[in-house]
């Protein structure tokens, strides 16, 4: 599980394991020693407990000016998702699209894009900022996650919402292209700037930058920001999804927690 | 007076077992240069720096470039390394404005196991040695935790016991003399002596810079990458004038630190490596008083 308990004294240890093992085994061999792995992971939960401790639950990101929107946004991750079912929607303009919130809720749902947009609505100019360091700023116009989750009502054991995706990534592994999912904790969800975007610069979201809705959670990296979504679970944990550490990039190596 | 009556009178720690056969002109007097705390925070500094460089450039290659502002530039970079064909073969460049460097085998273009491969830095000098940004940036926020815990270390106690004040501050005398020292330092005549006994100006200048001013800055501008902690603290990108700009200045801070580490080591090496070792490890530090001068 992710959510592991960050004390002094795994940092401490850590610290000093990591040492060793960076010096000791020769660098290259880190990722496949178990101890050394522990600490670069309990280093991610500091920096969440750090960033926690720091950031209150409703400071916002920076929102920029109009005209400082990128003129191209850069598209990366899935552009164009290959699941039949997705590409029959999209032919369509996402008439027939339904987003599921399920898991631990008190009333499941099931929301056309039209209820979506009679929904609530924010509007936000911010600045994306992507783990390899390029950053863009794109206007999003969205519903807040927290009305979602509070017209499905979610129950006191849930932590974690859930993104699954229509997009797969072909990664070369032999059982086939891996389905994408993300999750995020219910802080980043309940914050004000977390929407679930269907509109870029005023107009409905390209297929390149997650039609027909995404997730913009600003406060952090990238790619937490997950697009094509079609079910958002609430959940205890995230364990028994994918490889059991939260999301697709998580799998592959990178941080759950991604404020930096 | 016999060399050991000489020894005895001098104030400081003297060892005449360390006075080799035949040079007795000099005398070995030792004085204790370095605190315990400068050590140990001196030689975690130098752990910390090494693998944050080395990650810091595994992180770097996932997007070679630099920018400025809060946007990035994908079309004309201000700075950029990469690779492209001349020719039918592949180059490495780094292309700084409108000039372009060949750097085929280090920057853009290096040979991983064996083979040429399109990588801004080459496998040597990152880590871990493949492309993996994500062990690099758990390996540079490690030690970003360890670097800022014992940079804080030293900075309180720096200040707290006027380590800063006395060895960071030239005093009014080392000003009036400056010119002086700069040609001494020029010819690499190191100061002997009484002078040895505390840093020269020049030193004191450049520590001063480098521990109070360039180290500072490559963590207040690291900060200022994240999208998280510039929600906390907005300022951060006002003083940056943006993510990216803070980027760059991560990056040439960092350049900063590597110059200064060449310039510190072969400093070291040609002013008595084992000297200079020596009271970077134990705190004593010889002077190498001349005979004559003392006792």
């Amino acid at each position: 599980m992710v959510d592991r308990p960050t004390t002094r004294r795994t940092i401490l240890t850590g610290g000093a394991t990591a040492i060793a093992a960076l010096g000791l085994a020769g660098c290259e061999k880190i990722t496949n020693n178990p101890l050394a792995r522990q600490v670069l992971d309990g280093v991610g939960g500091l920096n969440r407990k750090a960033q926690e401790a720091i950031l209150g639950s409703e400071q916002l990101a920076p929102e920029y000016e109009l005209s400082d929107v990128s003129t191209m946004f850069y598209a990366n991750g899935s552009t164009d998702p290959d699941d039949e079912r997705y590409k029959a929607m999209a032919a369509k303009g996402f008439d027939t699209y339904k987003l599921v919130v399920d898991g631990l809720v008190e009333r499941p749902l099931e929301l056309t894009m039209a209820e979506l947009r009679a929904m609530p609505v924010r509007t936000q100019i911010t600045r994306h900022d992507c783990v390899e360091g390029w950053s863009c700023i794109g206007q999003w116009t969205g519903t807040p996650l927290q009305g979602v989750l509070d017209r499905a009502g979610v129950k006191a054991t849930a932590r974690y919402v859930v993104f699954h995706c229509f997009d797969t990534m072909d990664d070369g592994d032999p059982s086939g292209p891996t389905p994408f999912y993300g999750s995020v904790d219910l802080l980043a969800a309940r914050h004000p700037q977390t929407i679930l975007a269907y509109d870029m610069g005023g107009k409905p979201l390209e297929v390149k930058y997650g039609a027909p809705l995404r997730l913009r959670v600003e406060r952090q990296l990238g790619y937490k920001m997950t697009k094509y979504i079609k079910r958002i679970q609430l959940m205890e944990d995230f364990k028994d999804i994918g490889q059991g550490k939260g999301g697709y990039w998580e799998d592959s190596g990178y941080q759950w927690y991604a404020g930096i | 007076m016999s060399l050991a009556e000489a020894e005895r009178d001098d104030p400081v720690v003297s060892n005449d077992d360390a006075v080799p056969k035949g040079k007795e002109q000099h005398l070995v007097t030792l004085v204790k240069r370095h605190s315990v705390v400068v050590r140990v925070t001196h030689w975690i500094t130098v752990l910390c720096l090494t693998m944050l460089l080395m990650s810091g450039l595994q992180i770097f290659n996932a997007r070679p470039q630099l920018d400025f502002g809060n946007k990035t530039d994908f079309d004309h970079p201000p700075v950029a390394i990469d690779s492209d064909k001349v020719d039918g073969k592949a180059r490495g460049y780094v292309r700084i404005g409108e000039h372009r460097f060949d750097t085929t085998g280090v920057l853009g273009l290096s040979d991983f196991e064996g083979k040429p491969t399109e990588r801004a830095f080459p496998s040597w000098a990152t880590l871990p040695g493949e492309q993996d940004l994500g062990t690099g940036r758990a390996i540079h926020f490690v030690f970003a935790w360890l670097f800022v815990a014992n940079g804080l270390v030293y900075l309180v106690w720096g200040f707290a016991t006027r380590h800063f004040r006395r060895d960071f501050v030239p005093s009014r005398f080392q000003w009036r003399h400056i010119g002086g020292e700069i040609l001494d330092h020029a010819r690499l005549r190191f100061p002997k002596g009484e002078k040895a006994r505390q840093y020269n100006a020049i030193q004191k200048i450049t520590y001063f810079l480098v521990a109070l001013v360039l180290l500072p800055l490559l963590v207040v501008a690291g900060w200022t990458m994240s999208p998280g902690l510039d929600a906390a603290f907005p300022f951060l990108l006002h003083i940056f004038g943006g993510r990216q700009t803070a980027r760059s200045v991560h990056f040439f801070a960092a350049f900063g630190v590597v110059l200064f580490v060449l310039v510190h080591v072969a400093l070291v090496l040609l002013s008595g490596l084992f000297n200079n070792m020596r009271s970077m490890i134990s705190g004593w530090y010889d002077i190498g008083q001349e005979r004559g001068t003392h006792g």
